[in-house]
């Protein structure tokens, strides 16, 4: 049972155990946001930059960020062009001193939805500078494809638009994604709201999930955190236990044979 | 001759001298570690703050962390 639960995957490389990660946005308090991190057990933790405004805002944040000692994943959350990323993603490997990149190039503002075309030619860019890339896409097999094509051993397929809260909206599509792309770690990143959408993720085979607002969101931020994680490892049980054949036709459970009272009217 | 150059750092403006490199305008603005640099859009690094130097009308964006997801 012990080696069901310690089983990793891998993000370019390195082992991860945890199958949450976690975002550091939203939190109704800095502390809130440490204690919620620490009980989800996750060992990745989401940051961003953005412009400087006096000396001593970010301070806390960053200092209780570096306190948790989880690797970093910086994002490029905003950015609308590859130039935007490209910049971004420089900026955040000198600040975070880490070559991961968590890349996010908005299409849509209605829906935050990727641009797979720009996300495609921004990952290639940052291949060649010496990234490595964990593309925020849609659930596009085609575009897992070529993501995975140029160099991604990492992606990052969202369950529904960020912030939405509303769980997996395509299972089929997210289902034939994991089916085709065996060897790619893949991680559901956006719109989960349920730990029961976590669940569901790992059920399907998914390495992982990348959430924040249903944590950060939910009424107290530390127990859902550790609901997440209780979802998490039961998905992951549940995928690695093989699921029982989905049946159109009801099968008794309890034998018939020696049934009492058998046919009486 | 031209004397002084105007900047905008973070969207606020800042008067330079001229010659002024990137490194001179972060003090101006008395930027506080963590961060990293970009001019006109384009990536500074940090070891190279002090050897660009800046013209008339140059953005600076000077970015720290923030929360994310």
């Amino acid at each position: 049972m012990s080696s069901v639960i310690s089983d990793s995957f891998s993000i370019y490389g390195e082992q991860i155990t945890s199958r949450l990660l976690i975002g550091s946005a939203l939190y109704p308090s800095p502390a809130v946001m440490a204690d919620s991190i620490v009980a989800s057990g996750a060992q990745i933790v989401t940051v961003s930059l953005r412009r400087q405004q006096s000396a001593a805002a970010g301070d806390d944040f960053w200092q209780l960020i570096k306190d948790t000692g989880l690797k970093i994943l910086p994002n490029t959350a905003g950015c609308h062009s590859v130039n935007e990323a490209i910049t971004l993603a420089q900026m955040c490997r000198e600040v975070f001193a880490t070559d991961w990149i968590k890349l996010e190039l908005i299409g849509d503002d209605y829906n935050l939805q990727p641009d797979p075309f720009a996300l495609l030619e921004a990952t290639q860019i940052l291949f060649a500078e010496g990234f490595k890339v964990l593309p925020y896409c849609t659930d596009d097999l085609v575009l897992c494809q070529r993501l995975a094509d140029a160099g991604c051993e990492v992606l990052m397929p969202w369950g529904a638009p960020i912030g939405t809260g509303k769980g997996l909206l395509n299972p089929y599509n997210l289902k034939t994604i994991r089916e085709r792309l065996p060897d790619t770690t893949l991680i559901v990143d956006a719109g989960l709201g349920l730990p029961s959408h976590a669940c569901q993720a790992l059920e399907l085979g998914y390495d992982a999930v990348l959430l924040n607002s249903a944590i950060a969101g939910a009424g107290c931020p530390v127990t859902m955190s550790h609901a997440f994680k209780a979802a998490v490892d039961a998905g992951r049980f549940a995928y690695r236990a093989k699921a029982m054949p989905e049946k159109d036709v009801a099968a008794p459970s309890t034998p018939t044979m020696g049934m009492p009272f058998w046919h009486q009217q | 001759m031209k004397v002084s150059m105007k900047i905008t750092i973070n969207g606020q403006h800042f008067e330079l001298a001229d010659n002024a490199n990137v490194a001179q305008g972060l003090t101006q603005f008395a930027a506080k570690e963590p961060f990293a640099v970009a001019l006109n859009g384009q990536f500074i690094p940090r070891s190279q703050c002090d050897t660009t130097l800046l013209n008339e009308g140059d953005s600076i964006e000077l970015l720290s962390p923030i929360q994310g997801g």
